[in-house]
């Protein structure tokens, strides 16, 4: 499909082809589904909501509910307040969530609609039961990403329902950021280990993985409840994990409860676990229990062990700034070269970080923000690489580039399973990394040895 | 969060409508040419696309916009790029937007606003006593409706004379602003005439300011003055301080200064508003 790409590079300004990002609304979405209960809200025409709802649930595999202002041509003239009142009418009456999240469209956002007004009047004339909430974030996508509404909404949801009552409670709030829901699971068997109590925000784990037992239910079991996030106000430390998805959400909260924010990379690869177990020590004035540092042995005993294979292989990343910024680190750590590391989110900090963390090993590497999948393309053309990582979209790439080993990872994985079951954050996740690492070399050296060279063992 | 001894000054948040070509940037820029020269901190926000709600404050000074700003250094904007001092340090900024025929200004309008707020221009730090926003025309979109959304502006002066179009307009913009005043904070703080010389116009607009649950806040007279200044590219009090028309923007200033008026108003039919006119501009 992408055989005909060029390795001429061209400049382009405003043009991008297969872009590294997506719309804001999406990441609302998923965030809104972290929520106990909480159906969430498409303001706008039923394109987006659909689109984003086939989105999730092909990269979920579960069904992924949602629902949308239907906009027509009367609402982008007249404004879309009566669409909305009418929704909101229509959701309590039939799907009886315990809240609505709305978020907005492009459409509605370039109509202008006030959303806050819209929902206090569908309040007063009564089209929202007394015992439920409804909240609502911006979220234009001529603006960020679909980085940017995850953050949006996590932000929003704690400025409408985060209280403080004045009394700090041995609670430390944990923001995993957009990661999967057996990551979400892995964050809280981590910390659970680590003997802290906690509130994690948002948590699809059982809501976006939930068991087969041959009943629907619309509103899973999981997800952080509406008690939770009340009460996140009284905690006394939020780890918030990744920059771009959790750092508006805890200062937030710390602007609106006082509570102090700490903000980590993503848990992804061996350093950044390291910070995140030790930001959970200090948090909970606890020792390191012997049964995560043997885990951690073991990564590190991996690491060792397979070394050979890793050193110095060239490698090129597409994904989310917060997914990547780890993943760098973990690659430059294991004694691999990231050599491009583009994203479609805008934002010049992804750059300098990425230069950081590469600077002893790779002061040339190309860190992009608000590039594209095919600018990464034509670059490698150009300049080999042992190996692609990123989501679903990179194997037209690794197709085109004949025995270009391709590792998916990130946001949206349309094509395989088991970023559904297996965690990728965690010494553990780190562990699985390295197997996928180590088994896109073996597998291209199996199938491509000559029968002289082919070795049984490796 | 932590509070400290010292009071915080209450910013009032103002914002100036009325139809298109009434007069309401060079009324804006005068009158907050007078408050500053109270000695008041005030920061102007020119919500046209043709950016021009600045020019006297600024000396003519071309000040690049909020939008073209980010068009052309993308969203890595600071506050000192879009953001100049003015007369006796009033603080300007113009929202800026599409050429006629293209775009959408009142999406400009948003962005710009959220900018703002963005880079924290509003915030206790900067001490402001008074931010200004002067409205393009009508309330015709989402966009323009913008300063009187979420509390952004809390007290809306329309600006008008006696004729028949600009009392519409003035209508109209009360029908919005009742709108936003259900569930908001939003509330009119009263007309100022901008005289056009027409027939007992005094009396007109203060008998329609009364209908309208409001007030006329002061009656500017027509003076040339004002022409003779902006062709200066000042406000009147920079260009002459003495002259009588300067005195009219003070007494302006000072009655918004002290202004507690501020209602939710109650619009006019159409019936009601031509009755007016024939009342007082036909039959006497």
């Amino acid at each position: 499909m992408l055989e005909g790409t060029t390795s001429e590079i061209r400049e382009r300004k405003a043009l991008r082809v297969n872009p590294a990002k997506t719309c804001q609304p999406i990441g609302a979405m998923y965030a809104a589904l972290g929520i106990n209960g909480c159906m969430p809200h498409s303001h706008g025409s039923q394109g987006c909501c659909a689109y984003h709802r086939s989105q999730l649930t092909r990269h979920y595999k579960e069904p992924v509910v949602a629902t949308t202002s239907s906009f027509t041509e009367g609402a982008s003239v007249f404004g879309g307040m009566a669409n909305l009142t009418t929704a909101l009418d229509n959701i309590f009456t039939i799907y009886d969530p315990k809240m609505v999240a709305v978020h907005t469209t492009c459409l509605s956002e370039v109509i202008g609609d006030d959303i806050p007004m819209i929902i206090a009047k569908a309040k007063k004339d009564g089209k929202i039961p007394e015992d439920k909430i409804v909240i609502h974030t911006n979220t234009p996508s001529f603006v960020g990403s679909h980085v940017t509404g995850f953050s949006n909404q996590c932000a929003s949801t704690i400025k409408y329902l985060s209280k403080s009552s004045g009394e700090t409670k041995n609670v430390v709030n944990l923001f995993p950021g957009w990661v999967e829901p057996a990551d979400m699971r892995e964050i809280k068997r981590l910390a659970g280990a680590m003997g802290l109590d906690y509130i994690l925000f948002p948590d699809t784990s059982d809501v976006l993985d939930s068991p087969q037992t041959g009943y629907y239910k619309m509103y899973p079991d999981g997800g952080t409840t509406l008690e939770q996030l009340e009460a996140m106000g009284d905690s006394f430390q939020t780890i918030a994990m990744g920059p771009l998805c959790s750092q508006a959400a805890a200062e937030q909260l710390e602007k609106q409860c006082n509570v102090p924010a700490k903000v980590i990379d993503l848990p992804i690869g061996l350093k950044a676990t390291d910070a995140f177990i030790d930001a959970l020590r200090v948090a909970g004035d606890v020792s390191v229990p012997e049964e995560i540092d043997k885990e951690r042995g073991r990564l590190v005993d991996m690491i060792s062990d397979m070394s050979q294979y890793f050193h110095q292989k060239k490698v090129a990343l597409f994904g989310d700034p917060d997914h990547l910024i780890s993943m760098t680190q973990f690659l430059v750590d294991v004694g691999m070269t990231p050599a491009i590391v583009v994203t479609g989110t805008p934002g010049k900090k992804f750059e300098r970080r990425i230069h950081e963390i590469c600077a002893d090993t790779n002061p040339d590497v190309v860190a992009l923000a608000f590039s594209d999948i095919h600018y990464l393309h034509q670059w490698i053309k150009q300049n080999p690489v042992d190996l692609l990582m990123g989501n679903t979209y990179g194997k037209f790439v690794a197709r085109a580039e004949k025995n270009l080993p391709f590792i998916r990872f990130g946001f949206p994985i349309l094509d395989r399973v088991g970023h559904r079951a297996f965690p990728t954050v965690g010494y553990a996740g780190a562990l699985r990394l390295l197997e996928k690492i180590t088994d896109a070399f073996f597998d291209l050296r199996d199938r491509n040895d000559s029968d002289e060279n082919v070795e049984l063992v490796l | 969060m932590v509070t400290t001894a010292t009071p915080v000054k209450k910013m009032r948040k103002v914002a100036i409508y009325g139809k298109g070509g009434i007069g309401k940037s060079t009324t804006t820029q005068n009158t907050v040419a007078a408050l500053t020269e109270m000695g008041k901190k005030v920061m102007v926000v020119g919500c046209d696309p043709k950016a021009d709600s600045t020019r006297l404050l600024l000396g003519g000074l071309a000040q690049r916009s909020v939008l073209d700003t980010l068009r052309e250094e993308g969203e890595d904007v600071e506050l000192e790029d879009i953001r100049s001092p003015g007369f006796c340090e009033s603080l300007c900024v113009e929202s800026g937007g599409p050429e006629p025929g293209v775009g959408c200004a009142g999406r400009g309008i948003i962005t710009s606003i959220n900018m703002l707020e963005q880079l924290g221009a509003y915030d206790e730090e900067e001490q402001l006593d008074y931010v200004f926003y002067d409205v393009l025309g009508d309330v015709v979109c989402g966009g323009f409706a913008m300063p009187i959304r979420e509390g952004k502006a809390e007290e809306i002066y329309i600006v008008c004379s006696g004729e028949m179009m600009a009392m519409y307009a003035a209508n109209n913009i009360c029908k919005g602003i009742l709108k936003f005043a259900e569930n908001g904070v939003v509330r009119l703080g009263g007309l100022i005439c901008n005289s056009r010389n027409v027939d007992n116009e005094k009396e007109m607009i203060e008998e329609f300011a009364r209908r309208l649950g409001t007030q006329m806040i002061h009656f500017v007279p027509r003076d040339n003055d004002v022409q003779r200044a902006e062709i200066n590219r000042k406000t009147v009090i920079d260009w002459n301080p003495g002259v009588q028309q300067a005195e009219e923007y003070r007494t302006l200033a000072k009655a918004i200064d002290k202004n507690k008026l501020l209602v939710v108003p109650k619009p006019l039919s159409i019936e009601e508003l031509e009755s007016l006119l024939m009342e007082f501009g036909l039959f006497q």
